[in-house]
């Protein structure tokens, strides 16, 4: 494609947006991404579980992880110390003193193991294996009465767990009228 | 009308406790009729030695030049407020905008106020990459210098935090200045790339609804946008007031979703996955939603309501005796133009519209100001905004008979400052 023609088409682009729905002749400039490039950024995991990878922790197993890893900022027991409270609340919502935790409040369980895996421990993100990610997540479940100390999270477990404050959640967007 | 009877007109009260009509600095009322007549306050300018007297800076040539400009030194106070984070985790906090230290639309790209959940990415632009995958026709890789060559469109808006103003809905008014309470708050001209431009190069899927937006930080921080968003008014912004993102502000690229919650608009912006569903983050669920009363909560709340405050007088700026005061501040809508501000100086008692000082542009801070005569008595000063939408800044009062109080996030209520006899101003609730 000649340099003026790109110019002239991304233009249009750009002025007719979003009068058309249609599609328009961008500049082009992006390369295709391969399978291999994209599996090694795609790190989202959907509430519905897409995304989560091979691999399984327990709660026994994520305890020691969590004590070494996370416990000097959360508190042993993730009662909060330096840093958010991840446990407990549970029936606190509506009472003056709402204790916003995992147990308490986080609608999906999926969120756990996406969040953790992308940004904790906050000082070395993205060091964590996928097992030892599915094994705090564990732990995490577990201590806040969600699942049994010997059961096993991986793939299929996790977006299985029914959340306690699933259904509590009301969607602002999009407008209704 | 003739220009005096004008004069006359506007140094009407238009509103209880001195508030005199919009158009009487417009006007040029106030200079022709002389400081002493409206009593402006002179003292300034009378402890100057006065001319001739050759001040120091005149006597010998000045600073050679520079590559990059920097403020002059007697300025080097103003600074953002920079709230200090939990031991250990340097960087996971905010700073704010002097927004009393201020004036006009636009906020200096070194004092926007910044929010970070793992602090600011040393982003080389060459390495950087964009990413965007999920439902498409065809995943594309960008470039920086990619991303340079596509036609580029400019607009002035607003950022907000959605966590703004919190102490509006705490039980006491909070001590602290402008900035200190409301500064999660910037305007800037961003220009960049409209983010369909793109999205229509990779082809979206007709399934995909939703965009994920990852960001190159240490929290990797996602948020979920909806399609219709995306092709709107979405920009992959590069450049802020005419240079490069600063690094605090997403640099090399970010997104700019206009009017909506600032945490939404991903900085250092390197991945866009198109999906069915929101990924539920847990910066969309765990964070950024609004717990009522009832113990349900709402989410996506993306919009910032309507919302002003008044920036001058204000806390940390004393008064300087009675006399001719102008009352400034900021509103701005998160549904596009503000239509109208009204300023009460007697604690809402009455109202008298304020003049908006050009241009007023959809999503925008927009500046307003009201000439107003302090008589030196006890006043609790106040804004309300309308926007075009008609919607009306709610009051404290309304909010928190909405929301509750446990909410954090998206209050717009009207606050006050309380300006006592002894010049001190301070935050009051109305
Ligand atoms: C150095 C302190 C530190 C350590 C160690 C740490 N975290 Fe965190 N954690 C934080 C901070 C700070 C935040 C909030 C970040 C933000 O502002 O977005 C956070 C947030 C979280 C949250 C979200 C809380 C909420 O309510 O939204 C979870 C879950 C979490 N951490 C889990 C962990 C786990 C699991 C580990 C160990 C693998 C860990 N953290 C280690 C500091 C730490």
């Amino acid at each position: 494609m000649s340099t003026s023609k790109w110019i002239v088409a991304g233009v249009c682009a750009a002025l007719t947006w979003p009068l058309t729905g249609g599609s328009q002749e961008g500049p082009n400039l992006g390369i295709e991404a391969t399978p291999e490039e994209i599996a090694g950024w795609d790190i989202s995991i959907g509430a519905d579980g897409d995304g989560l990878p091979v691999g399984s922790g327990t709660p026994s197993e994520g305890a020691s992880i969590f004590a070494a890893k996370c416990a000097a900022c959360h508190g042993l027991q993730g009662e909060g110390l330096l840093n958010d409270r991840l446990v407990g609340g549970h029936g606190s919502l509506a009472t003056d003193n709402p204790a916003k935790t995992i147990g308490s409040y986080w609608p999906y369980a999926t969120t756990i193991f996406d969040y953790v895996r992308r940004a904790m421990p906050y000082q070395t993100p993205h060091t964590l294996t996928d097992d030892e990610a599915y094994a705090v997540t564990a732990h995490l479940l577990h201590l806040n009465g969600i699942i049994q100390a010997d059961d096993v999270i991986d793939a299929q477990t996790l977006p299985a767990i029914e959340m306690p404050n699933r259904d509590s959640f009301d969607r602002v967007y999009p407008p209704t009228d | 009308m003739s220009q005096n009877q004008q004069i006359t007109s506007t140094l009407e009260p238009v509103a209880g406790n001195g508030l005199l009509h919009r158009r009487l600095f417009l006007t040029g009322g106030a200079a022709t009729l002389g400081a002493g007549a409206l009593g402006l306050l002179t003292a300034r300018h009378v402890t100057a030695a006065p001319p001739p007297e050759v001040p120091e800076w005149m006597k010998a040539p000045g600073a050679p030049l520079s590559g990059y400009g920097r403020r002059s030194r007697f300025e080097a106070g103003v600074q953002r407020y920079v709230a200090t984070p939990a031991a250990g985790t340097t960087g996971a906090g905010a700073s704010r905008t002097p927004l009393e230290r201020l004036n006009g639309m636009i906020t200096p790209n070194a004092l926007h106020f910044e929010r970070h959940h793992s602090g600011i990415p040393d982003i080389d632009p060459e390495q950087h990459r964009l990413l965007i995958h999920g439902l498409v026709e065809r995943p594309l890789v960008f470039s920086m210098d990619a991303l340079h060559r596509y036609p580029m469109v400019s607009r002035i808006q607003f950022l907000e935090c959605s966590g703004n103003s919190r102490t509006i809905i705490a039980a006491a008014p909070q001590s602290g200045t402008c900035g200190q309470l409301h500064g999660l708050l910037s305007c800037s001209e961003w220009t960049g790339i409209p983010l369909g431009v793109l999205l229509e190069e990779a082809g979206v899927d007709p399934q995909g609804r939703w965009l994920l937006m990852e960001g190159a930080d240490a929290a990797a921080m996602t948020r979920s946008v909806p399609l219709a968003k995306a092709m709107d008014d979405a920009l992959l912004a590069i450049y802020q007031n005419g240079e490069a993102l600063r690094p605090e502000q997403g640099y090399p690229v970010r997104l700019f979703l206009p009017g909506w919650e600032g945490n939404i608009s991903v900085k250092w912006l390197r991945r866009i996955a198109v999906t069915r569903e929101p990924t539920m983050t847990r910066d969309e669920t765990s964070k950024y939603t609004d717990l009522l009363p009832d113990g349900r909560s709402l989410m996506f709340t993306f919009e910032m309501g309507v919302k002003s405050v008044i920036t001058s007088p204000s806390p940390g700026l004393a008064m300087q005796g009675p006399g001719l005061y102008e009352i400034s501040g900021l509103a701005w809508s998160g549904a596009g133009r503000i239509r109208r501000v009204e300023i009460s100086a007697d604690g809402g008692e009455s109202w008298a519209e304020a003049a908006l000082t050009e241009p007023v542009l959809s999503k925008a801070l927009t500046r307003f100001r009201l000439p107003w005569r302090w008589d030196g008595g006890s006043a609790v000063i106040m804004s309300r905004a309308v926007d075009e939408t008609g919607t009306v800044q709610p009051t404290r009062e309304a909010l928190i008979a909405e929301k509750g109080t446990r909410f954090a996030y998206h209050i717009n209520g009207i606050e006050g400052w309380q300006v006592a006899a002894n010049n001190e101003v301070t935050n009051v609730h109305v």
